[in-house]
C-alpha cells in the first residue's frame, strides 16, 4: 500500500517540542524536522523511509530499530574536517543545520546501480571471498577484487583534519552503574543506600530506558527515583555517557557526548572517561530480536518497540496500518500505542498457538484483530511494505491471505544486553524458558581480590519484567527462528538474519553444510555480525539457526566474543587531548628560544627539538651546516648540548657498579677526569656511549646520549633495585638541572677566556679529558675538556636557569672571533669526518663494540660487564661480522646512507647477496668530498677492496674500503 | 546549558618560580631522623608531606624525599642535609633548575587535574603529594590552600601550561550536565 502524509502525529511524542522546528540537508534536500528529534524521526517524519543500502547486495534499507543497535540507517553527516561516515540516525540527536548524505550508493539511494549484487547473489554465498581466494586465483585479482573493492566500504573516510577539541577525564566511584532505566537507577539507590560513591551512566540524553514509553506511570516512577538520586550528595548522574568497555581491574572506558555535532558550543565535542569502578552494575537493558520471514528487510519492517518507540517518544508514525507479528506479549504494546495515536493496526500476527496474557485482552479489547500459530510467509514490497501474506506458523508457508500494510512491528523476543559483563570473562548461560542468554551469576568476571566485580541488573540479567508494580503479568515468549517452521529453501533464501553484511538464513546454513562447526569460524565466513552494528541483532538469531543446522542445543553452539568498545569510539575521542600542539609533549632546553629568535632550522631528537642548523638570509639547510663547520674548524662555534643524559651516581659501590655497566674501567678513573664509556646490553649489544667523569671519591656524573637519558636511568636502577640490592649506590638524574654548551675549535679557548672567571683553562691546568669547576661569568659551572668534533672544545655545563645567560654573554664577547652557533647537523658531520660512532647510525641494536673497533674500550682485565658472556658466543666472535671501516667513494658523489654493498650471487628470493652497508654519510666542506662510514664483512681486513652499490635507479656507486678517520688522523686539533 | 555561556576559566593557571628542590635518597629507615632535622620538618608519611607553610618535605619513594624551599636558602639547606648524611650512605642534591611549577587554583581546579592526571583528584588528600603524570609528562601533584600545586620537568614548560590551559576550557567543567 501506499506510504501518505502526514507522518507526524499531532499528539504524543514525550521527546519533542514542536515549538521548534529545525532544518537540515538530506542527499541535498532541504527538510525539516523538530527539536528534540534524532535524525531517523526527522527523516520518518519527513515520509522518508528509504535510509540505506547494504552492503553486499546494496539492498533498500530502511531503519529497523530506534536505539544502538540499529544495522540499517547510517550516514555520512557534516562537512570538511567534520564530515564523519556511519553515524546511526537513531542514536544521533538532530541539530539544525546539519547536513546527511546517504552510503554504499551510486549514483543515488533511490537507484543504486550496485543493487545488481542482489541478483547476482545465488553467485555471491557465504563465504565469497574466501571460496576466491583459492580457486581460480587469478579471477580474485584481476575480476573480483578489484569489483569488491569498488563497491565495498561503508562510508567515506573524511579528508580533512578534524577542527573539534576532545578530551578525557579520570573517573573514580565505588559503584558504576551503567544504564539509567528502571532497573539502573532502582540499583544505584540501593547502591547509595548501602554505602559508598554512586555513579550512574546513561547513554541517552533522557533518563529512565523503557519504561516512560513502555508502561503508564513509568515517567512518573522514573522522576521519583531522579529525585531520590539527586538528593544524594554520593550520587553523580551522568547522561549522553556510553559505557563503551569493560577492562580488567574495574577500568571502565565512557564516552560522553558534550557538543556532538555543534560547534558552535565551543566546548570539547566528546569526553573520554577512564574510570576505576569498585564495583559495576550492568543496567544495559535488553533489545528486541528480529523475525526471520522472507523479506523481512524490506523499508518499513521494524523492530515491534522501535515501532512505538517513534510513535510515543517521537511523534512520528512509521506508517498509517501496521501489521505486527510477534512471539510474546511485549510487541502488543506496540499495537495498543499504534491505536492509540490513531493508526490502523490490522491484525496481530502471533506465532503461539495460544495468546490470553493481559496484553493480547487488552488488544482483542480494542477491537484488533489477532491470529495465533500464525506467521509471515513472505513480505511484499521493493522499496517499501505493500503487504505481508500470511501463512500458518507450524507449516510450509502456504499463503492463507494478503493484507495490505506499510509497516510491519516484529518481535521475535528479547536479548539482554550481555556485553559489559561479557568483556572481562563473565560467562553466559542459555536460558530456555525464556530462549536467551543471560549472565551467568555464578561465573562473573572477576577483580583483583578474585571476586566478581560486575552484577547485572534488571532486563540485562534476563529480568525482563523489572517495572515491578507496573508491570502486567505476560504469557512466554516462543522461540521462533524460521518463519513459518518449515519454510523451504526459497524463504530461507529470503529470511535476512544480518541486515547490513546481507547474511541469510541459507548463508548460515551452508556454512554448517561446509563443516564450519563453530559459532566463531561461522561468524567469520558469513561475516554474520561483523557489521559496524557488531551483530547486537544478529547474534542470537544466527546462532539459533547454526544450531539447528547442526542439530545441537543452542548451548552448546555458544555464543561469538562480545569484545569493547559496544558502541563505536572515534579516534579522535581516544587520542583526547593529544593533537595539535598538545599532540607531543615538546621538551626545551634553556636556550630554545634564542634557537627559535636566531631563526634555526629544528629536529626532532627524542621529545626534544635540537637545532639542526641556523640558516642566515638567504641559505639553505646545507649551506648553513657547511658554513657553521668551516666556522667550528676555522674559529670557535658553540652546540647547545644540554639535552644531553646527566646521571649522578654515588656511593660506595659506585665504581664497581658503573664498572659492570661500562665495558671499560670507570673505578679506576681518577677525581677531576674524565672517559668515554660504552654501555651494552644483556645480549652485548651497544646501546649507550657518553662520557663519564669522577666528580669526588664517591660519586661519578654519567653522560648519556640525549635519547638514552630516561632510559639509562632507568637500566640503572633496574639492576639496582633488581638484581644487586645490598649494592650501596644512590643515582640521580640530574639531565634537567644543567644546561650544557659546548665550545668548540681552535679558538675556543680564547673564546672562553673572554668571559671573566676563576678556572684556569689552560693546557696544562686542563689538559684534554679532564674537568674542572668554577665560575665563568659570575655563573657557577663546570668545564669538561672533551671533544665530539676533533678541535680543541670544553664543555661548559652551568645551571639551567642561567645557561641563556652564559650563551649570550658567549656570543657577546666572542663576536670577532667569528662565534659561530652550529646545529647538529654539523655536530654530525665533524664527528663523522673523525671516524666517531654515534649510536642509533653506526649501531641499530644488533652491533657489539667489537664490531666498531671499539676493542680499545673494552676492558680485559676486569672479570665482568653486563654484555661480556654474550660478546664471547661464537657468532659474536665470527670474523665474518661486519665491522666499521670508511668508505670513499669513487665518484666524488655522496653515497646514500643505508646503501648496501652487494656480494656476488642472489639468494633464494632472488636477490643480491650483501656484505655491508652505509651507515652515516655526509659531503665534507673542511676535505671538500664525501665522507662514509659503514659496516663491511670483515671490512677492516679489506683495506683498499672496491665495492658496488647498486641504487634504485641502476646506476651502481662504488666505494673504497679505507681507514674510518679522514681529518686529522693524528689528533693534533685536540689541543687547538 | 547555562555552564557553557560561562567565560570564566576552570581555574587559574599560574607559573610559579622562586622554589628550591632537594633530591634526597637514603635508606629513611637510619637516615630519617637526622634528614628531618637537617630539613627541619618532620619526616613525612608513605605518599605524604610535611610542611611549615615555607618548607615542604614529601614522601618520594621508599628511599627519596624532596625538599622544596624557598629559592634563597637552598644553598644552606644542601649543606645542612649533606651534614646530616655525614657517614651515611646518602645523596642530597640540588634539583631547583630542573623543574617547573604551576599553581591551578580556583573552585574548580579539581577539574583540570582529573582531566589530565589518573588521579581522584577531587579527594586526594591534604599533606599528600601524588607522583603521577599530567598527560604525557610525568608530575607530582599536592593541594595549596584554593587548588593544587603541580611541579614536571622544566623542559615540559610550556607543554604543562598549553594542556593545563586546555583543560580549564570555560564551559568544560566536570560537573554532570
Amino acid at each position: 500500500m501506499t506510504h501518505t502524509p502526514p507522518f507526524r502525529l499531532s499528539m504524543q511524542g514525550r521527546r519533542i517540542d514542536r515549538a521548534y522546528p529545525q532544518a537540515f540537508r538530506f542527499d541535498g534536500r532541504h527538510l525539516r524536522g523538530v527539536q528534540g528529534d534524532s535524525l531517523a524521526s526527522a527523516l520518518l517524519a519527513n515520509g522518508q523511509m528509504l535510509m540505506g543500502r547494504s552492503f553486499k547486495y546494496h539492498r533498500p534499507r530502511g531503519p529497523l530499530a530506534s536505539g544502538a543497535e540499529e544495522p540499517n540507517a547510517l550516514f555520512g553527516l557534516g562537512q570538511g574536517g567534520r564530515f564523519e561516515p556511519n553515524q546511526r540516525a537513531t542514536t544521533t540527536a538532530l541539530v539544525p543545520g546539519m547536513i546527511l548524505r546517504s552510503q554504499n550508493c551510486w549514483p543515488s539511494l533511490d537507484s543504486d546501480i550496485g543493487a545488481i549484487n542482489g541478483a547476482l547473489s545465488p553467485v555471491l554465498p557465504a563465504g565469497f571471498y574466501y571460496k576466491t581466494f583459492i580457486h581460480p586465483r587469478p579471477f580474485w585479482k584481476h575480476l573480483f577484487e578489484p569489483i569488491i573493492r569498488r563497491s565495498a566500504g561503508l562510508g567515506a573516510a573524511p579528508t580533512d583534519p578534524d577542527p573539534d577539541r576532545y578530551e578525557q577525564a579520570y573517573g573514580f566511584a565505588d559503584t558504576v552503574v551503567v544504564g539509567g532505566g528502571i532497573a539502573g537507577l532502582t540499583a544505584a539507590r540501593e547502591a547509595a543506600k548501602a554505602g559508598g560513591t554512586v555513579l550512574v551512566l546513561e547513554q541517552d540524553s533522557h533518563w529512565g530506558g523503557r519504561t516512560p514509553t513502555d508502561h503508564a506511570g513509568g515517567q512518573a516512577a522514573i522522576d521519583a527515583l531522579l529525585a531520590d538520586l539527586r538528593a544524594r550528595d554520593t550520587v553523580t548522574l551522568r547522561r549522553a555517557t556510553m559505557a563503551t568497555g569493560l577492562y580488567d581491574h574495574g577500568y571502565l572506558i565512557a564516552r560522553e557526548a558534550l557538543a556532538d555535532h555543534d560547534p558552535n558550543l565551543g566546548l570539547p565535542r566528546q569526553r573520554l572517561w577512564r574510570i576505576r569502578a569498585g564495583h559495576v552494575i550492568a543496567a544495559t537493558g535488553a533489545l528486541e530480536r528480529p523475525l526471520a520471514f522472507a523479506c523481512n528487510d524490506v523499508p518499513g519492517v521494524m523492530l515491534a518497540s522501535a515501532v512505538r518507540d517513534f510513535i510515543a517518544d517521537y511523534g512520528v508514525a512509521p506508517g498509517r496500518r501496521i501489521v505486527v507479528v510477534t512471539t510474546n506479549d511485549d510487541a502488543y504494546r506496540t499495537a495498543l500505542a499504534a491505536r492509540a495515536a490513531g493508526l490502523d493496526v490490522p491484525v496481530i500476527v502471533d506465532a503461539r498457538p495460544v495468546a490470553d496474557g493481559a496484553l493480547p485482552q487488552a488488544a482483542r479489547a480494542a477491537g484488533i484483530t489477532v491470529l495465533t500459530g500464525a506467521g509471515i510467509a513472505k513480505v511484499t514490497g521493493g522499496k517499501h511494505v505493500e503487504a505481508v501474506i500470511l501463512c500458518d506458523q507450524s507449516g510450509e508457508g502456504r499463503p492463507l491471505q494478503t493484507i495490505a500494510c506499510d509497516v510491519v512491528a516484529m518481535s521475535g523476543g528479547w536479548s539482554p544486553v550481555v556485553h559489559l559483563y561479557s568483556h572481562c570473562g563473565g560467562k553466559l548461560l542459555w536460558d530456555e524458558a525464556q530462549s536467551m542468554f543471560r549472565p551467568d551469576p555464578d561465573r562473573p568476571p572477576l577483580g583483583a581480590d578474585g571476586k566478581g566485580n560486575v552484577t547485572a541488573t534488571g532486563a540485562a540479567n534476563g529480568d525482563l519484567r523489572c517495572a515491578g508494580a507496573l508491570e502486567r503479568p505476560e504469557g512466554a515468549t516462543l522461540p521462533v527462528w524460521v518463519m513459518p517452521a518449515r519454510a523451504p529453501y526459497k524463504l530461507r533464501a529470503k529470511m535476512w538474519l544480518d541486515f547490513q553484511n546481507d547474511v541469510k538464513v541459507t548463508d548460515v546454513e551452508l556454512a554448517a553444510r561446509e563443516g564450519y562447526a563453530s559459532v566463531e569460524h561461522t561468524k567469520r565466513y558469513t561475516t554474520l555480525g561483523m557489521a559496524t552494528d557488531q551483530g547486537k541483532l544478529s547474534n542470537i538469531n544466527g546462532l539459533a539457526v547454526l544450531s539447528k543446522a547442526l542439530n545441537q542445543p543452542i548451548q552448546a553452539t555458544g555464543t561469538t566474543t562480545f569484545r569493547p568498545p559496544y558502541t563505536p569510539l572515534t579516534l579522535a575521542t581516544i587520542a583526547a587531548e593529544a593533537k595539535g600542539d598538545a599532540f607531543q609533549p615538546l621538551r626545551k632546553t634553556p636556550m630554545h628560544g634564542w634557537h627559535q629568535a636566531q631563526g634555526a632550522s629544528f629536529e626532532p631528537v627524542g621529545l626534544w627539538r635540537r637545532p639542526y642548523a641556523y640558516p642566515r638570509g638567504a641559505e639553505d639547510r646545507h649551506a648553513a651546516v657547511t658554513r657553521e663547520i668551516l666556522a667550528v674548524r676555522g674559529g670557535v662555534g658553540t652546540l647547545d648540548a644540554s639535552t644531553l643524559g646527566k646521571i649522578l651516581v654515588k656511593g660506595p659501590d659506585a665504581g664497581r657498579f658503573l664498572d659492570m655497566l661500562y665495558t671499560n674501567m670507570m673505578s679506576t678513573l681518577p677525581v677531576g677526569k674524565c672517559r668515554y664509556g660504552l654501555m651494552c646490553s644483556e645480549n652485548g649489544f651497544l646501546m649507550d656511549d657518553g662520557v663519564v667523569a669522577r666528580l669526588s671519591d664517591d660519586s661519578w656524573l654519567c653522560h648519556t646520549t640525549t635519547g638514552g637519558a630516561d632510559r639509562i636511568h632507568g637500566h640503572m636502577e633496574d639492576w639496582l633495585q633488581c638484581e644487586w640490592g645490598d649494592w650501596k649506590v644512590w643515582t640521580a638524574n640530574l639531565t634537567e638541572q644543567y644546561a650544557q654548551i659546548a665550545v668548540a675549535g681552535p679558538k675556543a679557548r680564547a673564546a672562553l677566556e673572554r668571559l671573566p672567571g676563576t678556572i684556569d683553562l689552560s693546557p696544562g691546568a686542563l689538559p684534554f679529558m679532564a674537568w674542572t669547576g668554577g665560575e665563568i661569568a659570575g655563573i657557577p659551572a663546570r668545564v669538561f675538556r672533551i671533544s665530539f668534533s676533533g678541535e680543541l672544545s670544553f664543555e661548559v655545563a652551568v645551571p639551567a636557569s642561567r645557561g641563556l645567560e652564559l650563551w649570550d654573554r658567549l656570543h657577546a664577547t666572542g663576536q670577532d672571533l667569528g662565534i659561530t652557533p652550529y646545529g647538529t647537523e654539523a655536530m654530525h658531520v665533524m664527528r663523522a669526518e673523525k671516524g666517531f660512532i654515534m649510536i642509533g647510525d653506526e649501531t641499530d641494536g644488533t652491533v657489539i663494540p667489537q664490531d666498531l673497533g671499539l676493542d680499545w674500550a673494552i676492558s680485559k682485565k676486569k672479570a665482568d660487564y653486563i654484555g661480556k658472556r654474550a660478546q664471547a658466543r661464537s657468532h659474536m666472535t665470527d670474523p665474518e661480522r661486519w665491522k666499521l671501516v670508511g668508505l670513499e667513494s669513487l665518484s666524488g658523489k655522496v653515497l646514500p646512507d643505508g646503501a648496501y654493498a652487494v656480494a656476488p650471487g642472489h639468494n633464494p628470493n632472488g636477490q643480491r647477496h650483501t656484505q655491508g652497508r652505509v651507515t652515516s654519510s655526509y659531503h665534507s666542506p673542511v676535505l671538500d668530498r664525501p665522507v662514509a662510514m659503514g659496516l663491511v664483512r670483515r671490512g677492516p681486513d679489506r683495506m683498499g677492496e672496491v665495492l658496488d652499490f647498486p641504487m634504485p635507479s641502476g646506476e651502481v656507486m662504488q666505494a673504497r674500503i679505507v681507514d674510518p678517520v679522514f681529518y686529522d688522523s693524528e689528533g693534533s686539533r685536540l689541543n687547538g | 546549558m547555562a555552564d557553557t555561556q560561562d567565560l570564566t576559566p576552570l581555574a587559574l593557571i599560574t607559573p610559579v618560580t622562586g622554589f628550591g628542590m632537594i633530591t634526597i635518597r637514603a635508606d629513611l629507615d637510619r637516615a630519617g631522623e637526622a634528614l628531618a632535622e637537617g630539613a627541619g620538618l618532620a619526616l613525612p608519611d608513605r605518599t605524604g608531606l610535611t610542611t611549615d607553610g615555607s618548607r615542604m618535605l614529601a614522601w618520594m619513594s621508599p628511599d627519596e624525599l624532596l625538599l622544596v624551599l624557598p629559592l634563597a636558602e637552598r644553598n644552606e639547606a644542601l649543606h645542612a642535609l649533606t651534614q646530616a648524611l655525614m657517614g651515611e650512605h646518602g645523596l642530597a642534591v640540588d634539583v631547583s633548575d630542573a623543574r617547573a611549577v604551576f599553581d591551578v587554583t580556583g573552585p574548580r581546579a579539581a577539574d583540570v587535574i582529573a582531566k589530565l592526571a589518573p588521579v581522584d583528584a577531587a579527594m586526594l588528600p591534604e599533606g599528600h603529594l601524588r607522583r603521577t603524570r599530567l598527560a604525557q609528562t610525568a608530575a607530582a601533584i599536592w593541594r595549596i590552600p584554593g587548588g593544587f600545586r603541580v611541579t614536571g620537568f622544566r623542559s615540559t614548560a610550556d607543554y604543562l601550561q598549553l594542556i593545563l590551559t586546555n583543560a580549564a576550557l570555560p564551559g568544560s567543567g566536570l560537573a554532570p550536565r
